[in-house]
């Protein structure tokens, strides 16, 4: 095989190798998902984050609006503080609220934010006041069996007269 | 009873060769290695011997990229309908082929594509004296013969590695989407928010480009010590591809703990 035919073959084969990784990078990590232009940062607190995690999306209304860009713990108030970074671009009057949620059953959490009405928008370092934490299933589960054990206590109670008297 | 000590003897003088064995092949890795500006200078032997480590096996690497790709999607289906999350199986088949499948399936079928290739070919240049020959005209054939076929796998490799968890990817898309019917834009955007480029892809291609030089070393290794014999060259391509293999699986293990688990 002679050299000009070899340099074809080795330089498709390189071509197909930078495509791969190119589709690699695009399509399956989605490369532009990084928040690319200036940001702002937010801070929340939250009595429970559920799985929240750093470099979770921020989204309003669905749209990504920003990442979670810092995690700990507020050894004071015994809360959880969450510094958003949120792109320059969007702005949220200063009565907005945040809430932790999860994109599907077994999806990751994001942390939503709910815009308010208020005339003037949030500034970098400011703190988003109303906030929900995440719904925890176990705490969820727990608080329905209780419910549901205790009602059907009352039930009990309020028919166990009229059992007795039946009888 | 057993006598103890010629077993200890023999143990003691296998591991010694193996030692000896292993300090060889070092200083013949950084003699390849010093050798990288002449491999460099004759380009044509280097881009010859990324055309016979790479494009000779493109073919096994995308057929078989394309099927591990496509089980992956009936076998992820299966599995992740139980659950009633077969959206996920984006997320299953990329994850799986660009963290570990890719490199190391691609690795696996490279050593026994190009290595057993490599190996054979040197170790009949050595059986035939040709080796000999070059170093009686001061022709060095580190830097003639093994430096090319070196830095040729080493390109090669991630190269090939890339392409076969691309058309895996491609080959889930196929049988998960267009066969099966899991809805597109989920499989997709699941996909890009669970992979991450610098955690995830890049890892998986320097995952390949170690195992690209971890495969290529042994091979021009075996076969330039390989025994002048016929006998001798078909130990040493079989050698190449079963100690390729164990290297490959040892390395995976230590470099996907180093990268994945904090």
């Amino acid at each position: 095989m002679n050299r000009t035919t070899i340099d074809l073959w080795v330089g498709i084969f390189v071509a197909l190798g930078l495509a791969a990784l190119v589709f690699l990078s695009l399509q399956v990590a989605n490369l532009t998902g990084g928040t690319s232009g200036a940001t702002y940062m937010l801070t929340a607190r939250f009595d429970d984050l559920g799985g929240l995690k750093v470099k979770a999306p921020v989204k309003s209304a669905g749209v990504v609006v920003g990442r979670v860009a810092d995690v700990r713990f507020d050894n004071q108030t015994f809360e959880a503080v969450v510094t958003l970074r949120v792109e320059k671009r969007y702005e949220f009057p200063s009565d907005t609220s945040a809430k932790i949620l999860t994109s599907g059953v077994l999806g990751d959490q994001y942390v939503g934010l709910l815009p308010g009405g208020d005339i003037e928008n949030l500034q970098d370092g400011d703190a988003i006041e109303l906030t929900q934490g995440a719904i925890v299933l176990e705490n969820l589960i727990s608080k329905f069996l209780f419910n549901s054990t205790s009602g059907s206590d009352d039930k009990k109670e309020a028919n166990g007269p009229e059992d007795e008297f039946e009888e | 009873m057993m006598n103890p000590v010629p077993m200890l003897r023999r143990l003691g003088a296998s591991t010694i060769n193996a030692l000896w064995r292993l300090g060889f092949a070092t200083r013949f890795l950084i003699a390849t290695v010093r050798h990288t500006p002449a491999a460099f200078r004759r380009l044509p032997l280097t881009v010859r011997e990324i055309y016979f480590a790479g494009v000779l096996s493109l073919t096994i690497i995308l057929v078989s990229g394309l099927f591990v790709g496509m089980v992956l999607g009936l076998q992820g289906y299966d599995t992740l309908a139980r659950f009633g999350s077969s959206e996920a199986l984006g997320v299953l088949v990329a994850l799986s082929l660009v963290r570990e499948l890719g490199p190391v399936v691609a690795a696996l079928l490279f050593a026994s594509r190009a290595g057993s290739a490599i190996t054979a070919e040197i170790g009949l240049m050595k059986a035939t004296e040709q080796l000999d020959a070059m170093e009686m005209m001061a022709v060095d054939p580190i830097a003639r013969v093994i430096a090319p076929r070196f830095w040729g796998g080493v390109l090669a490799m991630p190269l090939l590695g890339m392409l076969f968890t691309a058309t895996g990817i491609i080959g889930g898309f196929l049988i998960g989407v267009v066969m099966i019917g899991v809805d597109s834009g989920q499989f997709w955007s699941q996909m890009q928010s669970a992979v991450d480029l610098r955690q995830d892809v890049l890892n998986g291609v320097f995952k390949s480009f170690v195992f690209g030089i971890a495969v290529t070393w042994i091979a021009v290794f075996e076969g330039f010590e390989a025994p002048p014999t016929a006998e001798g060259v078909s130990g040493a391509t079989t050698r190449t591809v079963v100690t390729s293999a164990l290297v490959i699986l040892a390395l995976d293990f230590v470099l996907t703990s180093f990268m994945f688990m904090r």
